[in-house]
This record gives C-alpha cells, sequence and structure tokens, in this order.
C-alpha cells in the first residue's frame, strides 16, 4: 500500500520543515558505491588499454568512437594490465556487496514503493518532463521521488545489475558461457560492459546538475539523512 | 594557523592533485600485497566454485575461424630448435614413472581435435581448431604419486613457464597440442609442442614446451609472478 502523494512545496516564505530523508544503509551505500564506481571505472579504463576495440580478432569490429585510443592516464588506474585487473577484481566485491545490501534494505524496508518506476508512473513523467520544458508552471504533487527521478534511480539500479552481469559474462565466458551467450557473446558483452560506464557517466552529470539547480538542499540530505529543502514531503 | 577558509581552499586544490598523483597506480607498497591477496582468494572462486571438471567450453563449426590469431613470445626472436629431431618432452617430478616423449611418442596416441574460442587477458578473442593429446592420458600414464597436485610446465622460450592445478590440467579439453587449424603447430604458436585449454586465459598456454613436472607446491610462472592471476581460468 502506498499513501497518496503528499501536497506540493511548502510555499518559500515558510520555515523549511526538517524531515528525515535517508536512512543510513542509502547513504552508506550511495557514497561507497560512487568511490568503489570511480574505481571500476578508472581500473577498467586501464584494461581497456589493452585491447582497444570490440570484435573477434580479424574483425569486423563494432562502432566505438574510443576504438583504438588510450585514455589518459590521469584517469586511469592500476599502472598496467596486471594492475588494472588485480584493483577491478578486488574492488568488484565491495561493489556487488554494496549493491546488494542497497537492493536487500530497499525491498525489506519496503523503500522500493517509492523508489520503482511503474507503468502507472509514465503520465506523472511526463507532466515532471513538461515542467522542466517550462510548458507549466507549477511543480506537479510529487511523493519523496517524483516520477522523473523513479526513473532515473530505477535505471541506474538496472544499469548497474547489467554492469555486473556483463562483467561476469567476460570474466568467465566458459565457466558462464551461457551468461556470455545471453549478451551476444564475449566481445559483444565486453561492449555492452564499457557502454555501461558512458551511462554512468551521463547519470552522473545529469544528477549532480539537478541538484545543484533544482534541490541542493537533498546534498545534505544524502550526508546527514536530514532534508530541511522545497520538497519535504515523504511517502 | 590556518583557518578554515584557507583549509578549505587547500584541500580543494591538494584533493585532485593527490588524486591525479595516485592514477596509473599499482597500489603501490602498502595496497599491492592486500589487491594480490584478493587475487588469490579469486583464483579460490575461480578453481573451486566456477570451474567444473565436466562442463565443456562451446565449441564452433571450422567455419568460424577467425582470420587472425595473435602470437606472443617473449623471446626476441621466434624460438626455434636447433635439432628438432631430438626434441623430447620431460614427464617428471612426483610420478611413478617419468617419460621422455618424441612427438612421435605423442602422435601414436589418441588425438582429440576441438575449434574453440581464445580468450586473451588483454580482451582479444580468437577462433581456431587444436588437435593433439589430451594432458590426462600423460596423467594416466606416468601415474602421479598422491601428493603431487599441480603440474609445472616449462618452455625453452627464454625462462617461460606456467603452473596449473591438476584438476585443470586433466580436464578433457586441456590438451598438449601438436597441430593447428588442421597443419603442424606454427613456429609462432609455440612448435613442436604447447599446452591448450579453451578454459584457460591464453597467458596459461604454454608454448614450446619441453618438460611437464609433477609438484606438491603450487607453482609460479612468467606472468603470474608478476601480479597477473594465478587460476587464469575463463
Amino acid at each position: 500500500m502506498t499513501a497518496p502523494p503528499a501536497p506540493p512545496a511548502a510555499p518559500a516564505s515558510s520555515v523549511p520543515v526538517q524531515v528525515k530523508r535517508h536512512h543510513w544503509i542509502v547513504r552508506l551505500t550511495h557514497w561507497a558505491t560512487f568511490v568503489l564506481l570511480a574505481g571500476m571505472v578508472a581500473s577498467g579504463l586501464q584494461i581497456y588499454t589493452a585491447y582497444a576495440r570490440f570484435g573477434e580478432r580479424g574483425g569486423p569490429y563494432y562502432i566505438n568512437p574510443f576504438q583504438d585510443r588510450e585514455f589518459p592516464r590521469s584517469v586511469r588506474l592500476g599502472g598496467w594490465l596486471a594492475g588494472g585487473l588485480n584493483w577491478h577484481f578486488t574492488l568488484m566485491w565491495p561493489f556487488i556487496a554494496a549493491g546488494l545490501f542497497y537492493l536487500s534494505y530497499l525491498v525489506t524496508s519496503g523503500e522500493w514503493r517509492s523508489l520503482l518506476f511503474r507503468p502507472r508512473d509514465i503520465r506523472g513523467a511526463i507532466e515532471m518532463q513538461k515542467y522542466y520544458l517550462r510548458l507549466r508552471k507549477e511543480h506537479p504533487a510529487q511523493g519523496k521521488h517524483n516520477p522523473l527521478q523513479k526513473l532515473a534511480y530505477t535505471f541506474i539500479i538496472f544499469l548497474g545489475a547489467l554492469s555486473v552481469l556483463t562483467g561476469f559474462a567476460i570474466y568467465k565466458p566458459t565457466q558462464l558461457s551461457w551468461l556470455t551467450a545471453l549478451f551476444g557473446g564475449f566481445q559483444a558483452a565486453r561492449y555492452w560492459h564499457f557502454w555501461a560506464v558512458w551511462f554512468f557517466t551521463a547519470f552522473l552529470v545529469v544528477h549532480v546538475l539537478l541538484v545543484f539547480v533544482v534541490d541542493p538542499a537533498s546534498l545534505r540530505a544524502m550526508i546527514t539523512g536530514w532534508y530541511r529543502g522545497r520538497f519535504p514531503s515523504h511517502d | 594557523m590556518i583557518d578554515r577558509r584557507g583549509f578549505l581552499r587547500l584541500a580543494a586544490g591538494a584533493g585532485p592533485a593527490s588524486l591525479a598523483a595516485a592514477c596509473g597506480w599499482d597500489g603501490g607498497n602498502a595496497i599491492r600485497p592486500a589487491l594480490l591477496d584478493v587475487s588469490r582468494l579469486n583464483d579460490w572462486v575461480g578453481e573451486k566454485i566456477l570451474f567444473s571438471a565436466h562442463r565443456l567450453a562451446p565449441q564452433y563449426p571450422v567455419s568460424e575461424r577467425t582470420a587472425h590469431l595473435p602470437s606472443y613470445f617473449i623471446s626476441p626472436m621466434t624460438p626455434v630448435l636447433k635439432d628438432p629431431a631430438t626434441w623430447r618432452l620431460l614427464v617428471t617430478g612426483l610420478v611413478r614413472r617419468p617419460m621422455s616423449l618424441s612427438l612421435d611418442d605423442l602422435q601414436a596416441l589418441p588425438r582429440t581435435t576441438y575449434t574453440v574460442k581464445h580468450h586473451c587477458v588483454e580482451g582479444w578473442s580468437a577462433i581456431a581448431s587444436w588437435h593433439g593429446v589430451p594432458v590426462s592420458t600423460i596423467v594416466e600414464r606416468c601415474d602421479p604419486l598422491p601428493e603431487a597436485r599441480f603440474i609445472r610446465f616449462v618452455s625453452f622460450d627464454s625462462d617461460y613457464s606456467n603452473g596449473w592445478d591438476l584438476a585443470s590440467a586433466i580436464h578433457p579439453q586441456t590438451i598438449l597440442a601438436y597441430g593447428m587449424n588442421d597443419n603442424p603447430l606454427p613456429a609462432a604458436h609455440g612448435a613442436p609442442l604447447r599446452l591448450y585449454s579453451p578454459t584457460k586465459l591464453g597467458y596459461k598456454l604454454t608454448k614450446y614446451l619441453v618438460s611437464m613436472t609433477f609438484t606438491a607446491q603450487r607453482p609460479g610462472g612468467y606472468w603470474e609472478d608478476q601480479g597477473y592471476p594465478w587460476f587464469g581460468g575463463v
């Protein structure tokens, strides 16, 4: 059961109410994932340097704007291939653990209800998009997250799962050949694993931009757990 | 004294600078040993949980062979035998019946042929056919002692060698290959004899073989000793 959507944001003149926004598990796994993912990406770019293309030897090769490119040393971690591999295959365990810890919290707390994007959120997502495009004046009423946020957070969970699964598909393509086949084979799985990086990067840019442009108070909430800003509603 | 604002300014400058200095970093003396410890844990996961003695790697039709399969060796030039006729594979160590096998001896044994995908640690892959003698056939004949748990494969390519666990070595698709793509094994790919298995990364597949030694202790290897994963299973 979900509570009805809370009323729209309080008028700017009144003193903002302080509400408890994020459980410590959410805050811990949020920041841990940020650091671990940065390490995964940096060591991944080091590994990519060893063979900077996708497709069986002799070609044809998949479309890749970064083919045969070397990423700058400043964004790589590991120094050489073995170093990159050892970082990558170490950080993957806490990365997976943080993801599972977060997901188990979402499920057991019931918090998934305010986060998971479902078909009934489509109409609200359109209204929200209208607001951002200034086709609509007032901010639509929302619960803890607006429908576009739900879409983004559902997508990022899906992307995390995809990056882990494609990772295992290229880590053990023989023992887990069924998984590798699911992604279209070893080189295709490498390709999707690589693209996950750019979706994560795009998400990061939009996510951070919206925090500072739309709701700076949410940054404090993700650190202390307490929220005092424009959207205090909590369902 | 440094005030709060000055400290923040310092932190803002030092943060990215130290981060940049850290990049391209293998962990240094402080973290590298811990990363290698986790790598050993990953070896255990790969060997005890993910590897199966019976699960076979997918095979491909001959028509799917890739046009190109790079060949790596560590010597400055392609290693070749001065006198191929005198070449022997020594089977030694913790065995009841040590052996010295010529290429003719090996070719007289039952042959396994398959077309499989080769996975390089660098990320490339290629499909080729290989034929040769299953390592399990040699293991049966040399009769290892109960304490033999590993095999050390040694080459004449400089000091290149690899250590294998016995279970991986007797996997039905692990062979001593003397042929590639229907032809005798080319010099670039390890002639006269190389180790091959679709369950391992390329660097575990010792080329230019001269001996296989059964041991009780885990043998190192050329790349493994430099930090690459020891198990190297795929």
